[in-house]
């Protein structure tokens, strides 16, 4: 599987990676050869096997829909992370 | 003896018996790191204050005649992936170069319940990406071993830092050979416990369907009182949980148990003396009464493609938390879209960003069911191989990786190579399955592990096993 410049560019975008053209040709080659090992899967008969997400048999652990209100120390900590806050609020850039 | 290379359980009879106290042996493995660690580079972050608060705490129970538990007082180094309160953690990146984590790991809190010194923090690939501890924003680990040579990955700056006896024990992470690997390559017992024997709660997520907490020690007897302390359900991590049924103990012994050698690990690409290494060992255990016997595994040449499907799938899913607004790097810029992708580019290195655009793309609209649901089948026919494997035998061994260390530089410029040093782990991991890597032997003065591998819930069993082996080469 070659990938081509567009697609390296589309897969950056929607990982929202910046890229620049040095590193786009470089993960180009990468991408393709990674992708062209991991094709062997293709070899593989599956078409009556069910997939496993899950390897210990669990199902369905659920516990109540509610949340827990952090301390105010909690908070603290958390907010402190934070690169930029106001008013006790996580402040986010400009959307457009 | 120096009181840095004593054992977890010859360091606690010393405490016992008041030979040292808990701040002499953390001195020892603080002046050990002082010393040694300059060339070796296993620490990132050293905890040397609280480290001996925890001591004197220890001490004065110790004083005040009271018991003990087998952990307090001994240091341990942790993997700079988990969570310890109040202290840096960086997972190799950049990214995270000033995060201080917020509250303890599971794990973490379950060691300060038994007393345990923590000493620092350790190096590994950034996120966990990776098998030789190269891939770190903050510098190469090196084998203490050979200095020219890698210390294996990702958990390699806690290989390291116990193989130049820079702590008494520490804890690792497993995702695809991680834990077992590097142990491998630095002469020591690794454990890598079934999936969710260990809560990953307060472990940064890599891939969230495979990662799992473990440990590092000198000797397997060690490793059974680590995995002691840190295993169990837990409320934090809905897939943690307890084996089913206590296994037996004390009724097992090695005179008729069946030991079955994958054919499949002992093919084209590995190392023939490392061959000759773990045939000989199985060979030890024929020797003890085992009966080995060959088993098949045919899937195995499909473990690795789909391993680096379904890794890069979920890590791309669990990085994408990384946007420079909640913690981390974020780079400065106008609009929202500019904050995420420059603190995303410079953030991350270059093998996450590799992962993430992989698993980006077969997670992609129209590619999912060729890439992810195909892996994700072929995960199934994975375990039924194992699954068939253990109806013929009682345990599994191999080696855990084709080569001893290579050296520093030899694969980092080609991602593929770097993957196959993972050619015998990633199947255990895609199971879900507990292993050990057990030092069997040396080619040169590079170390050569002997994986064991166990059912779900066997950890106890594989140690075990490990231990009668162990008894026998001392």
């Amino acid at each position: 599987m070659k990938l081509s410049e567009e697609q390296v560019n589309h897969i950056a975008k929607l990982a929202r990676l910046g890229l620049t053209d040095k590193e786009n040709k470089k993960f180009r080659k990468e991408l393709s050869a990674i992708l062209d090992f991991i094709e062997q899967l293709n070899k593989a008969k599956t078409e009556k096997v069910e997939p496993t997400a899950q390897v210990t048999g669990l199902e369905n652990v659920i516990r109540q829909d509610k949340g827990q209100a952090k301390t105010k120390q909690e908070a603290e900590k958390l907010l402190k992370l934070t690169p930029e806050t106001k008013d006790g609020y996580v402040k986010v850039k400009a959307v457009l | 003896m120096s009181l840095n290379k004593l054992t977890i359980k010859r360091a606690h009879q010393g405490l016992v018996k008041r030979r040292f106290s808990a701040v002499e042996l953390t001195e020892a493995v603080l002046n050990q790191i002082k010393k040694q660690d300059r060339q070796i580079h296993a620490y990132l972050t050293l905890t040397e204050e609280s480290a001996l608060s925890q001591a004197k705490r220890v001490d004065k129970k110790i004083a005040n005649r009271e018991k003990i538990g087998l952990l307090a007082g001994i240091p341990v180094a942790i993997k700079d992936l988990i969570l310890v309160e109040g202290v840096r953690c960086t997972a190799g990146s950049k990214i995270l170069a000033n995060y201080i984590a917020p509250y303890d790991a599971t794990a973490i809190k379950r060691l300060r319940r038994a007393g345990a010194v923590i000493v620092g923090k350790t190096n590994l690939d950034e996120f966990g990406m990776g098998s030789s501890t190269e891939n770190s924003a903050y510098g190469i680990t090196k084998n203490p071993h050979d200095l020219e040579r890698v210390p294996g990955g990702s958990s390699g700056g806690s290989a390291a830092a116990l193989a130049a006896d820079e702590c008494i024990y520490a804890l690792g992470t497993d995702t695809g050979g991680s834990i077992r690997q590097p142990a491998s390559f630095c002469g020591i017992v690794g454990l890598k416990p079934t999936y969710g024997r260990v809560s990953r709660y307060g472990l940064i997520a890599f891939a969230s369907s495979l990662d799992q907490i473990g440990l590092m020690a000198k000797t397997v007897e060690d490793a059974r009182i680590v995995l002691e302390a840190i295993a169990g359900q837990d409320k934090m991590d809905s897939t943690s949980l307890n084996p089913p049924n206590q296994t037996t103990k004390g009724q097992f012994q090695i005179k008729g148990l069946k030991i079955g050698l994958p054919k499949e690990y002992f093919v084209k690409g590995l190392d023939s003396d490392v061959e000759k290494i773990v045939r000989a060992a199985a060979a030890q255990y024929e020797k003890m009464g085992a009966q080995v016997i060959e088993v098949s595994l045919p899937f195995s040449e499909y473990a690795l493609p789909s391993y680096y499907i379904i890794q890069p799938a979920e890590a791309s899913a669990n990085l994408a938390r990384y946007d420079g607004i909640k913690y981390g790097l974020s780079e400065p810029a106008n609009q929202l879209l500019d904050v995420y992708l420059k603190t995303r580019q410079h953030g991350f290195g270059d093998e996450v960003r590799r992962r993430i655009m992989l698993g980006t793309y077969t997670l992609s609209a129209g590619y999912y069911e060729a890439y992810y649901l195909k892996a994700q089948k072929v995960r199934t026919l994975i375990r039924e191989d194992f699954a068939k494997a253990f109806e013929k035998a009682d345990v599994l061994m191999g080696p855990v990786a084709p080569t001893p260390a290579f050296k520093i530089g030899e694969k980092i410029d080609d991602p593929i190579s770097m993957y196959l040093s993972d050619i015998y782990t990633v199947a255990v991991s895609l199971a879900g399955l507990p292993a050990v890597s057990l030092p069997c032997g040396q080619v040169g003065k590079l170390p050569v592990g002997l994986q064991i591998i166990g059912r779900h819930f066997e950890e106890e069993k594989i140690l075990q096993i490990a231990q009668d082996y162990e008894n026998v080469s001392a």
